[in-house]
């Protein structure tokens, strides 16, 4: 039973990943990323993980992919995109294939190293908001800090990159 | 239980569907958004590590790469927007004033 939600969940974000790259419109790409994400979403659900699953619908596919949809259409991009190199998209494909290499050699290795399957939902409270609140204030506490502070440059960085008139960059 | 190599080949395989969009798309606003998917493979893979040793710590590294994410995700996007007040495209081709 397990096995087909992890199918179904799988073959969703693959497919949709794939769609995306393929895709033209850049609104389709957007709605099939959303897609991606709410899978991953569902994969973290079987992990335990009900806290990062949350996060992602919420952040990643509420947050970020409505800024992505919302620059889109501020900047009305829906024509086609043409290019200047034509040998780029074999030479593309040729070194994500190269870089499958060593990933796949990897995760053989590991495989071989002796997979144990995750643990049945033994331990209690694993993966909930508490487990991870007390990680993220006592052990993580310094990260946590600089990813605050890091935020912080992102909205300064946005707002005065966009501002009009005072930046110019070019002509 | 499903064994975390089947996770660990999905992460994969979602993280190299996102590296060649990022070497494919022209538009840039699909790139940013190649390089989203290629952050949720290796998201995924923490987490089932996180799962298969029990320890929610791989937990803590996907929330702190969802905000970098974030971060990136705003810096990059004013920069499109920057990019196209100023050349009125977002094609990464015609993009080249510092090449050569």
């Amino acid at each position: 039973m397990e096995l087909y939600f992890f199918l179904f969940f799988a073959i969703v974000a693959v497919a949709s990943s794939v769609a995306m790259i393929l895709q033209r419109n850049p609104i389709y790409c957007v709605l099939l990323l959303i897609m991606v994400m709410i899978s991953i979403a569902g994969l973290y659900l079987m992990l335990d993980a009900q806290f990062v699953a949350i996060i992602q619908i919420v952040v990643y596919a509420g947050a970020i992919m409505v800024l992505f949809l919302f620059v889109i259409m501020l900047l009305n991009l829906s024509r086609e995109e043409g290019g200047v190199f034509r040998i780029q998209k074999p030479l593309a494909v040729l070194l994500a294939t190269l870089l499958f290499l060593p990933v796949a050699a990897m995760i053989m290795s590991y495989a071989g190293g002796g997979s144990t399957p995750p643990a049945a939902g033994g331990d209690a409270g694993f993966g909930e908001v508490e487990q991870i609140g007390t990680l993220l204030f006592t052990k993580y506490l310094l990260p946590v800090e600089i990813a605050a502070v890091l935020l912080l440059i992102a909205i300064v960085g946005a707002v005065v990159l966009t501002r009009k008139g005072t930046v110019s960059v070019g002509e | 239980m499903i064994p975390v190599t089947y996770y660990l080949v999905l992460s994969a395989v979602l993280f190299l569907v996102g590296a060649t969009g990022v070497l494919v798309r022209r538009n840039a606003i699909i790139v940013l958004m190649g390089i989203e998917l290629m952050l949720n493979g290796a998201n995924l893979s923490f987490v089932a590590f996180a799962r298969q040793f029990g320890m929610a710590d791989g937990h803590i590294y996907v929330f702190l790469v969802i905000t970098v994410a974030a971060a990136e995700v705003a810096i990059g996007l004013a920069l499109v927007i920057l990019l196209f007040r100023n050349r009125g495209t977002v094609n990464i081709d015609e993009v080249r004033s510092l090449r050569w």
